[in-house]
């Protein structure tokens, strides 16, 4: 079975993140990057199907030089072949100019599934994976928490606000997934040296067949105009007294004064 | 702004879900700023609801009777025919897959999450939360319609006017396209209805590692019940195994906007924070009175949740609140 997983390099979830100034960016400094974390539990459900039905795993990543770093990780949790797009051409892709990249990158492979997480945690948009489906006319499922594959079909299960979809489709498909799906493995010591000098190709815009328009900020349908710090919370009263005290000050604030119960 | 807004609809079980309606209440605000018009999609039977969403603001409802399957498709034909200026859909696992599918079929620019609108010059700004919400964007569309989501609690739902009413325009059913209609719905297993979802809720009662195991949810479902409110849980809770996902608060669980937010033995790390800075009013129950939690909550008791919380259940009954 030929998987791709699309990887994300994003900071890491504990991270304070700022406005930069002039709001036009985030100070970058001091921050932890990692892999997305919905994405490390879309690449180790690639791994358990490639274990359980032979095949390789693809990890592809678009993002700038160091964004290797996070491709470096696949290959350490254990990816077989590394695909970086990176070109000054990709910089300010919005969501959409992303996946029409990663749609051109997949598109010259082979592929049963391609898997992407429900959401990057940086742009927190979850686009990427259904316009992948869309661009290149895939069936798709968002956000499984469940998956199983049998006579060239898959069945998966995600979560709704109206209950559990048990949803059947036939392969080549394309899925995302949700925290729950499984518990991604930590690469072992001697699989991140190795993992190192792991063969990685580079493509650019012009190595995938897209002109300068189609990429970067120029081929985006989105623009993010300013970034901003929200609105802050202050501390809010701490009621020093005994519990049986502090609750009923406590109620009698929820009910008179905030006016919430 | 100018032209039509349309709303797509959720059902559930043939009920409008309530973010339908607070995306209406949007939709009409900004149609009655700018000088457009309110459109809402309903896939399936629209009979029973044409009136009341006429009610909160809807000018058109567009019935799709049997577009349950092929959704997509359905709601592309309707988009391409009516040439809207904004897509509205609720940012639920429904309004989202429908929200992203139209956006990448029409090239056009998704601003997920929405908190808030804004007319200008350049069309309609989107303002959005980025990094789980540690920063705010404001966004702009460079190629239109606007395709916008919105979650639950966001928008007000604007009031319903007596005599306003709705044209009914009914809209035959296409054909999906095929890798639309190779996906085959097997089956839904309803969750348990005695469990409130966090994402609508309007009360929850959350608990975090302080409760040093999944015994202690017992407590907070006590509480819960008391308030008629859902249950929380922090990623620390969570990753321990003591609660299941869907109740995750935070950056990689759901963003909540209750009027009220208990949180009890959860210190407060930024990735919690982030998940439910916009709740209304927040308490916070917690033995340690430096956790970051006491900077961000309204009201906070410092004290041992398992004297706190009980006492807390009992004062409730005692002041005649819920049940």
């Amino acid at each position: 079975m030929e998987i791709i997983v699309c990887i994300k390099q994003v900071p890491d979830t504990a991270a304070e993140i700022v406005p930069s100034p002039d709001g036009a960016g985030i100070r970058s400094e001091g921050i932890p990057w990692v892999m997305n974390p919905y994405d490390e539990y879309a690449l180790e459900e690639a791994l358990r199907m490639k274990e359980a039905h032979g095949g390789t795993v693809t990890a592809i990543c678009l993002g700038p030089e160091g964004a290797e770093a996070t491709l470096r990780t696949g290959a350490a949790m254990g990816a077989d072949a590394l695909i970086h797009l990176c070109d000054p051409a990709f910089e300010g892709s919005d969501p959409h100019a992303a996946a029409k990249a990663l749609a051109a990158a997949i598109k010259g492979l082979p592929y049963d599934v391609i898997w992407c997480g429900k959401m990057a945690v940086d742009d927190y948009s979850g686009y990427v994976g259904t316009a992948l489906a869309e661009l290149l006319a895939l069936p798709h499922v968002s956000a499984v928490v469940k998956v199983e594959v049998s006579d060239g079909k898959v069945c998966v299960q995600r979560e709704t606000e109206a209950g559990t979809a048990h949803l059947q489709m036939p392969l080549p498909v394309v899925l995302t997934a949700e925290k729950g799906l499984n518990e991604p493995r930590y690469p072992k010591a001697i699989d991140i040296m190795k993992a190192k000098r792991k063969e990685l190709q580079t493509k650019t815009a012009a190595d995938l067949g897209l002109g300068a328009g189609e990429v970067g900020a120029a081929g985006s349908a989105t623009r993010v105009t300013k970034l901003e710090k929200p609105a802050e919370r202050g501390g809010g009263r701490v009621i020093e007294a005994p519990a049986a005290e502090a609750v009923q000050q406590l109620v009698a604030a929820l009910q008179q004064e905030a006016k919430v119960l | 702004m100018a032209g039509e807004l349309l709303v797509v609809a959720e059902l559930t079980d043939g009920s409008l879900r309530p973010v339908t309606v607070e995306l209406v209440g949007e939709a009409r605000r900004q149609a009655d700023a700018a000088g457009g018009s309110v459109g809402v999609a309903i896939l399936g039977d629209a009979a029973p609801h044409a009136s009341s969403l006429g009610a909160y603001g809807a000018d058109r409802v567009y019935a799709m009777p049997g577009a349950e399957r092929g959704t997509l498709s359905a709601l592309e034909a309707l988009v391409r025919e009516v040439q809207p200026t904004a897509i509205l859909c609720p940012a639920t696992a429904f309004g989202s897959d429908v929200a992203a599918g139209l956006a990448a079929r029409l090239g056009a620019g998704l601003a997920a999450n929405c908190l808030s609108l804004e007319a200008s010059a350049t069309g309609l700004l989107q303002k959005r939360p980025m990094y789980a919400g540690k920063v705010i964007a404001t966004v702009e569309t460079l190629v239109g319609p606007n395709v916008i989501t919105a979650r639950p609690r966001v928008f007000a739902p604007g009031i319903p006017q007596e005599g306003r009413s709705a044209q009914v325009v009914t809209r035959e059913a296409v054909a999906p396209r095929p890798h639309e209609a190779v996906v085959e719905l097997v089956k839904l297993v309803k969750a348990e209805r005695t469990e409130l979802d966090v994402s609508e809720a309007e009360i929850i009662v959350s608990g975090g590692r302080g409760l040093g195991g999944p015994e202690a949810f017992a407590l907070l479902r006590d509480l819960a019940h008391v308030l008629n409110a859902a249950v929380g849980a922090s990623r620390a809770a969570v990753d321990a195994g003591w609660m299941p996902h869907a109740h995750q608060v935070g950056q990689t669980g759901k963003t909540v906007s209750p009027r009220l937010y208990i949180a009890c033995g959860i210190s407060g790390a930024i990735q919690h924070l982030v998940g439910m800075s916009s709740s209304q009013c927040i308490v916070a129950i917690n033995s340690d009175p430096e956790a970051p939690i006491f900077t961000r909550c309204d009201y906070g008791i410092v004290g041992d949740l398992f004297t706190v919380v009980p006492a807390l259940i009992q004062e409730l009954k005692r002041a005649g609140v819920g049940a």
